[in-house]
């Protein structure tokens, strides 16, 4: 089957700087997925990519099979809301259904019109005037309504209030449901991601450090609580993601797809946040040459 | 897409509209008492020297009429300005300043589709603009017009249609500059990505040509007809004497009507530009007639270049033409420099 996103080596250079460096990723269509990372990580880099706003300096992305923007029939496909959520201020909520219908063949109007319904927006108010959650929210009905394979999502809520915040989700929850499109939302916050992901895609510094099934994630990732011990003890198939020490007890994050035996240990699950959490911490505190190998092996563990 | 440009550009059309209308109104009820008066000027009766009949009219219609004659003028050289800072510049350099791009870019249309259709439908918008007003001018001024034909070049009543104040106001000139001011505009827009810079740049660089065609392009279009006569300084226009006498200017008469006249020189038999120093006959006391009488026994030659009238139409096509390419030049760059561009 087609990824939605498949990118290899991909990187993007603005100067000398690296905004997105050996990015390998492939994304499963179907899914919801959540790309999150600190500001400046990248995120907006990996998503203009994917959309064709920006070529890549170095390396290969294809968006459901074709090149990113290549034409009517790829932008058909995708539908994308940039970051801020760009509408036309002069417009009304009506006249930016009527644009949809007259740029996009696969408009469909009865459900852009019923969204907008629904949201109870006033189809002569003049887009300029809404709020930033009913300015998301006619963004996003305006790439749900072009019918895409994919959408993508640019930090859709970073902006918002919190009911903004969990109306939006509700209104892609619903949609995802109804049809068979397939997510890409980028946040800096977990927590606006853990309700709907199904799977994880975790940018930091330019990089990608984790990506997978957020149930696989979590799964094969333990919190091991016990008296102090040097990490560098634990056996090979357990590797060590983060750790913190007292003056008489060690917490140690590990991946280990095998269960944890050793019965000094106290073995708690860990939730998404502090998973997420530990790996932003650990791409900060190691080296890049580190961290590159390291997410470099996540990736090739992934399927 | 149509739609969509359409419904970006609805306010503007709907000024350009309002002032076509404005200006229509004006013209066409002031126009029926110009007419009136040149055909009571007595145009049918003179055939040879039809000049004084032509400054007569000129002062006859008073300064209502000539001050709209020349307001008019000012209109037309505005109306291409504003078209490329108003309507080109801010075209796609507000969507790119605005993010709006990002919204645009990303509908089932290519952005090669999305300029073209942009620039073909308020291009042709300009250019039906510019034309338009300068049909009724052109239309309204035809009195004055033909009244001016018949003045002498670079005097007060000789503006003629080919002359380069009005030549720029009258015909098919006004739609190739409106093509041409707008695709600029959008140019400077999607290059400089900011709506006022890219204002001030295409006014800068479209005041700049505006100025130097008609100086240095337009009077070789066509090679100017070249005229070398005897100068008889009896006749001459102008006859100017240094003060110590070693500088004298002489300007021959020249008063073919109805033409542009790019230059008027006077030449030694050796055809170099005489320029004195002025004889004992030309200095002190000495009498008018004997001054005369010196300058002719130097049998200095005096040279015209021109432009006839016969050669407004042709000028007005191939300058035209020259816009219109420059215009689809700028438009073509613009589409590829879209295509290119990079969020």
């Amino acid at each position: 089957m087609t990824a939605a996103i498949e990118a290899s080596g991909l990187g993007k250079k603005y100067g000398r700087h690296w905004a997105l460096s050996d990015c390998t990723l492939s994304i499963p269509v179907g899914r919801v997925v959540g790309l999150v990372g600190p500001n400046g990580a990248g995120k907006t880099t990996l998503l203009n990519l994917a959309t064709g706003m920006l070529a890549p300096s170095s390396g290969t992305i294809r968006v459901l099979g074709g090149a990113p923007g290549s034409g009517p029939g790829q932008l058909a496909k995708v539908g994308y809301v940039a970051q801020d959520a760009p509408i036309y201020a002069g417009l009304s909520v009506a006249d930016h259904l009527r644009l949809g219908a007259h740029m996009n063949p696969g408009w469909d109007m009865a459900l852009a019109a019923g969204r907008i319904r629904q949201l109870g927006l006033a189809l002569k108010q003049k887009a300029g005037t809404l709020s930033g959650g009913q300015r998301a929210q006619l963004a996003l009905t305006l790439a749900i309504a072009k019918r895409p394979e994919l959408l993508i999502l640019d930090e859709p809520i970073a902006s918002l209030d919190p009911l903004a915040r969990r109306e939006f989700l509700q209104v892609l929850m619903e949609t995802t449901a109804e049809s068979e499109v397939s997510v890409v939302m980028s946040s800096h916050l977990v927590a606006d991601l853990e309700r709907i992901s199904e799977y994880l895609v975790v940018l930091v510094d330019s990089r990608v450090q984790l990506a997978g099934q957020v149930d696989e994630l979590l799964a094969s990732h333990q919190l091991l609580t016990g008296a102090r011990r040097d990490p560098a003890t634990l056996p090979a198939s357990q590797r060590v993601i983060s750790a913190s020490h007292t003056d008489r007890q060690s917490t140690i994050l590990v991946r280990s797809d095998e269960p944890v035996l050793d019965p000094s240990w106290s073995v708690d699950q860990i939730d998404l946040e502090d998973l997420v959490l530990a790996y932003m911490g650990q791409a900060r505190t190691s080296r890049p040459d580190v961290s590159d190998e390291f997410g470099t092996k996540i990736l090739e563990e992934k399927r | 897409m149509m739609w969509v440009t359409w419904r970006q550009f609805r306010p503007q059309a709907v000024t350009a509209a309002a002032v076509l209308g404005l200006a229509a109104v004006l013209l066409a009820v002031t126009a029926p008492h110009l007419v009136d008066l040149y055909n009571s000027a007595g145009f049918n009766a003179c055939h040879a020297a039809c000049g004084h009949v032509a400054s007569n009219f000129l002062t006859a219609i008073g300064s209502p009429y000539r001050a709209m004659f020349e307001a008019f003028i000012v209109v037309m050289y505005l109306v291409p300005t504003l078209v490329g800072i108003f309507w080109g510049a801010p075209l796609i350099a507000r969507e790119l300043e605005t993010g709006t791009h990002r919204l645009a870019w990303n509908q089932s249309v290519s952005r090669t589709r999305w300029t073209a259709i942009k620039l073909g439908l308020i291009g042709l918008c300009a250019i039906a603009t510019a034309g338009l007003l300068s049909l009724m001018i052109s239309w309204w001024a035809s009195p004055i017009d033909s009244a001016m034909n018949f003045g002498q070049p670079n005097s007060g009543s000789g503006f003629p249609r080919i002359n380069p104040l009005v030549f720029a106001t009258r015909g098919v000139a006004p739609l190739g500059y409106a093509a041409f001011a707008f695709a600029l505009g959008v140019t400077a827009g999607v290059l400089i990505r900011k709506t006022l810079p890219a204002m001030a740049v295409t006014l800068a660089i479209f005041a700049a040509v505006q100025f130097l065609v008609p100086n240095f392009v337009r009077p070789h279009l066509i090679p100017p007809v070249q005229v070398t006569a005897p100068l008889n300084a009896y006749d001459a226009s102008e006859l100017m004497i240094g003060v110590p006498g070693n500088h004298m200017t002489v300007v021959g008469n020249f008063s073919q009507p109805g033409v542009w006249l790019l230059s008027n020189q006077t030449i030694t038999p050796t055809g170099q530009p005489f320029t004195g120093p002025a004889g004992p006959a030309c200095q002190g006391n000495s009498s008018p007639n004997a001054c005369n009488d010196w300058v002719n026994s130097l049998h200095l030659r005096q040279l015209v270049s021109y432009q006839p009238a016969s050669r407004f139409w042709p000028l007005q096509f191939i300058e035209t033409g020259i816009y219109l390419g420059l215009a689809a030049g700028l438009g073509l760059l613009c589409v590829w420099s879209i295509r290119r561009r990079r969020s």
